[in-house]
């Protein structure tokens, strides 16, 4: 026998996996005491998730600063997949906090939904720790396959079947493309190993196939981080999904695509960084102008965020045509500051209520600042901070942004991009001039009082001010979380 | 850390509007007590800004460091000069004024609009003594929201569609000028090393001439002219300024227009000293436009507040003047305008608010003879109207004489035809005076009008003060900010050569 024909059990380092273990481990174990009494309630169950996702959380502050490897480099665990971790945790904890009461509400609220929802929260952090197109392509579908069900969790309702079932072609199709981009880039070099790529891309120039490879990645990344033009399933889903689910695609899976889009391009593919730079620069003009534009004409909230959310897409990925440790710094600060303030706008929508329906449409906050003077101006604190106003988190995170755009040359693309904020500042006040300056017609909106939806509504509050008052520890750190990409 | 006395005069309306959102709002005669409290003591504090105020050092006084992000460049770095000096003590100034105009006048969520008004009095004092890019960014456009919803939730009947034209047309602007921040801020670095918002030390960098300098300035000047406004960016003056309640009229006319003049003062001649020479004459004949349009639009409305309103885009026209003329009398004629502009036509606002509150009606068409039912208040109404129309010995000739000297030296001409704008000024003025005050009373609610209210006069008296005080003697006003306005424009020349002998 050959040694080449020597299988070498690769060393199994599970500690590595650590974070992503725990969470996956509290998923399972939701599962199983969902068979155990008591029958009747479930919300015991949002506790075991929130201790799980927690665990997680506290596996990853623990573990900052190593920059592990395992499994014959197939799982990173450097600052950038902790970075995420934090990201995607935070994101997940909140969004248990708020469906605490809005499952139950809803008549919903069963161990799957917890259960799934930890699933591909270990799914997102795996794909942040991804260090080969295998594992971003297993991760993927973990967290992908979750949200597919998870988005039709109202059985009752046609607009949910129909988010899970949009949700599920297209994604599907978009993972084929993916998966075929990494067959080709397997072709063209040899691997699927991130190092291993970029060093035999360097080693051979220009490489056609791996071109052709690397623009299928994009369409694959492009759909699951939803940017023109492969946006269209955003708003169906969005909408049709029980607003926690939502806001889950719209913060931990976007955040999850980043991480491994970010990785992928500027570890692996950082030879062709010319051509996919280029590319996106069109992508992120045309994502962040087109998501401004069609919001501008919603009045269903759900699909407002949707579109606010794409054109969101648009601005982080003027950080990777910007490039460098300063581009992709800021794009991990924007993701944090996005999903808090994301979160946070949903969170409201999952408190209030309207003629026993969920309160979606513009109209229906008519005049919440006189009856709920708090829960307004929570949302409107949200609001401001998409738009980007100071001293909130938005305005700080646009300006790391745009910042780093305009230092690598961008400055044109940096002019779309405020022109475009400006454009977005005219919906998002709108649903201000609503609940400021207008009178409700017809039923008054009810606001379901929920001690945990109210505590993550509070948590994400305080996020948004301290990231715009303070923004200098945490641009520190998505700093240094980037820093090991680039090495 | 130490905190200096422009921190505190910025923060206090703030840290009290903190304490208010505490307080039940069932209490609505406490948030207004409380309210003109903090506001009058804001201003009590501000004093000294003035007294201790060294009027022959052109250098920045009070100053204050703080570290704020290191890593970018950012510090909370604030101070006044003679220029903004007087801007910060013309908000603190007007600030109780708007808030008292508002006793009677608002009724409905007192609490909140006591907050927001407290919140926008420091986003105005951030603007004034921010001496940092990122930090005056930051104030900029976090004054624009309390704002918004002065004119949203406390405004007339169009004013959800003045309220958000006011936004967008003021956040467009600035979106541009971030970017120009941005591009300042890389090009200093680059060429320096040193990667800074702090302004002092970018307006020592000279910027050499070229493009990238013209487009900077253009996208500093959109952001400041619609602001002014100068024409052709004027459209939502009118709006805004007709659909907000008195006390954002107010604080409209007096101190955020000021903003965007002062905008041009601080950054723009400082920062690119070539281009502001390139583009003077381009502005210097939109400023006249401005002038006479405004002017001659004023004398055609039926409303009173549309006519004081288009008489601010006329009035801030000679402040623009008088800006880009770039000489001593023009620039100090420029602020002082600045100055006047605030004191008039505040006080117009005052009062046709003060009759719109007793008659509910604006039209000019509704009244006649005034004079003989509340004399009083046709007194001080004619004192305020000489004022705004530049009758010497009062405060606004001041100020427009020397604009017109300033501008004189530029271009006979040009002058000759803002010159024109000072007569109209006096037609729609006094002819509007004439229709309201004058004549038979022709209508017969009129009769019932009561006289000024000791509030009322109590509002107005401080402003009269001043209109005569400025009128009289300049020179109290003047004196502090001269020795500024020559080291501007010092280095606005030696910058400007120094680029031209490379």
């Amino acid at each position: 026998m050959t040694p080449a024909d020597v299988v070498v059990a690769p060393p199994v380092t599970l500690s590595v996996l650590l974070p992503v273990l725990i969470v996956l481990g509290a998923g399972a174990l939701v599962l199983l005491l969902d068979l155990l009494p008591p029958r009747d309630s479930k919300a015991h169950l949002g506790g075991v998730a929130l201790a799980g996702v927690l665990g997680g959380l506290l596996a990853t502050v623990i573990h900052w600063g190593t920059d592990a490897r395992a499994f014959r480099d197939m799982i990173r665990l450097d600052d950038y997949a902790l970075f995420f971790n934090v990201v995607i945790c935070y994101a997940t904890a909140l969004i248990v906090m708020l469906s605490m009461d809005y499952l139950g509400r809803s008549g919903v609220e069963s161990g799957e939904y917890y259960g799934l929802v930890l699933f591909s929260t270990a799914g997102m952090m795996l794909m942040a720790a991804a260090g080969d197109l295998i594992v971003v392509f297993l991760a993927l579908e973990l967290m992908s396959l979750s949200l597919y069900v998870l988005a039709g969790l109202f059985q009752s309702r046609l607009t949910s079947g129909e988010a899970s079932m949009k949700y599920f072609l297209l994604g599907a199709f978009a993972t084929a493309f993916l998966l075929y981009g990494v067959a080709l880039i397997y072709g063209a070099t040899g691997s699927t190993n991130f190092d291993r790529i970029a060093a035999a891309a360097a080693a051979q120039g220009r490489n056609p196939l791996l071109l052709v490879g690397l623009a299928l990645l994009l369409v694959g990344f492009g759909f699951k981080i939803s940017s023109v033009p492969f946006h269209m399933w955003a708003p169906d889903v969005y909408e049709g999904a029980p607003t926690s689910v939502t806001a889950l695609i719209a913060t931990g899976s976007k955040a999850a695509a980043f991480a491994a889009l970010i990785r992928v391009l500027v570890v692996a593919l950082r030879g062709a960084e010319a051509d996919w730079s280029a590319l996106l620069w069109g992508i992120a003009a045309l994502t962040m102008t087109v998501g401004n534009v069609v919001a501008l004409a919603q009045s269903n909230l759900k699909r407002m965020l949707a579109y606010s959310s794409i054109a969101h897409v648009g601005y982080m990925l003027m950080g990777l045509v910007a490039g460098g440790a300063p581009g992709a710094g800021a794009v991990l600060f924007y993701l944090l500051a996005y999903t808090f303030t994301t979160i946070g706008a949903f969170g409201v929508l999952t408190l209030s209520a309207r003629a026993g329906e969920e309160a979606v449409d513009v109209g229906d906050y008519a005049g919440l600042a006189r009856r709920h003077p708090l829960l307004a101006a929570t949302l409107a604190a949200f609001l401001l901070s998409l738009v980007g106003i100071p001293p909130l988190a938005g305005f700080v995170a646009k300006f790391y942004l745009f910042g780093s755009a305009v230092r690598a040359g961008y400055v044109w693309l940096t002019v779309i991009a405020v022109l475009n904020s400006a454009v977005a500042a005219y919906y998002y006040l709108r649903v201000i001039v609503y609940m400021y300056m207008r009178e409700p017609d017809g039923e008054e909106l009810a606001v379901v009082p929920s001690f945990a939806g109210g505590l993550a509504l509070s948590i994400a509050l305080v996020g948004i001010v301290l990231l715009g008052f303070a923004p200098a520890p945490f641009a520190d750190l998505a700093q240094a979380a980037v820093a090991p990409l680039l090495r | 850390m130490s905190v200096g006395l422009l921190t505190v005069v910025t923060f206090l309306p703030a840290l009290g509007a903190v304490a208010l959102a505490l307080v039940p709002r069932q209490q609505a005669a406490m948030h207004r007590r409380a309210g003109l409290g903090i506001t009058l003591l804001t201003l009590l504090v501000s004093l000294p800004v003035w007294t201790r105020f060294d009027g022959s050092s052109a250098d920045f006084q009070f100053e204050e460091v703080h570290r704020w992000l290191p890593t970018l460049g950012v510090s909370f770095h604030v101070g006044v000069d003679g220029i903004s000096m007087l801007l910060v003590l013309l908000t603190t100034f007007l600030t109780p004024i708007a808030l008292a105009s508002a006793w009677h006048s608002i009724e409905d969520r007192v609490k909140e609009f006591v907050i927001t008004l407290l919140l926008l009095e420091t986003g105005m004092l951030g603007v004034f003594v921010s001496l940092d890019l990122f930090l005056f960014f930051v104030f900029w456009e976090a004054m624009l929201i309390p704002m918004y919803l002065i004119i949203g939730v406390w405004g007339g009947g169009n004013r959800i569609y003045a309220a958000v034209k006011f936004v967008l047309y003021t956040m467009v602007g600035s979106a541009l000028m971030l970017v120009a921040i941005l591009a300042l801020y890389y090009q200093h670095g680059a060429a320096t090393g040193t990667f800074t918002f702090d302004l002092p030390i970018l307006a020592r960098w000279v910027l050499p001439p070229g493009l990238a300098q013209n487009l900077m300035f253009l996208a500093f000047a959109l952001a400041f002219a619609i602001k002014v406004p100068l024409f052709p960016f004027h459209t939502w003056l009118p709006d805004a300024h007709v659909e907000a309640p008195t006390a954002g009229s107010v604080i409209l006319a007096g101190v955020l227009l000021k903003m965007g003049t002062y905008g041009f003062l601080r950054f723009c001649l400082p920062l690119f000293p070539d281009a502001s020479f390139l583009f003077a004459p381009a502005i210097g004949v939109l400023a006249i436009i401005g002038i006479v349009y405004g002017a001659l639009v004023s004398t055609v409305q039926p409303d009173l507040k549309k006519l004081v309103a288009y008489s601010s885009v006329s009035h801030l026209g000679f402040v623009m003047l008088g800006i880009f003329s770039l000489n001593e009398q023009g620039l100090v004629g420029g602020v002082i305008q600045m100055i006047n502009h605030g004191l008039s036509t505040g006080a117009l606002f005052l009062m046709v608010g003060m009759i719109y509150e007793r008659r509910h009606t604006r039209l000019i068409a509704e009244f006649g003879g005034l004079w003989k039912v509340i004399p009083a208040f046709s007194v001080l109404f004619l004192v305020v109207v000489l004022s705004s129309l530049g009758l010497p010995g009062l405060n606004g000739f001041v100020g427009e004489f020397l604009v017109l000297v300033g501008a004189f030296q530029v271009s006979p001409w040009r002058t000759a035809i803002a010159t024109t704008g000072i007569i109209f000024a006096a037609v729609y003025l006094l002819w509007m005076y004439q229709r309201v005050i004058f004549g038979e009373v022709t209508h017969e609610e009129n009769r019932r009008l009561t006289d000024l209210s000791p509030r009322e006069w109590a509002l107005l008296a401080p402003v009269l003060l001043f209109i005569v005080w400025i009128g009289v003697y300049p020179a109290a006003f003047t004196g502090k900010t001269e020795a500024t306005i020559s080291a501007l424009l010092a280095q606005v020349g030696s910058k400007a050569s120094v680029a031209l002998a490379k």
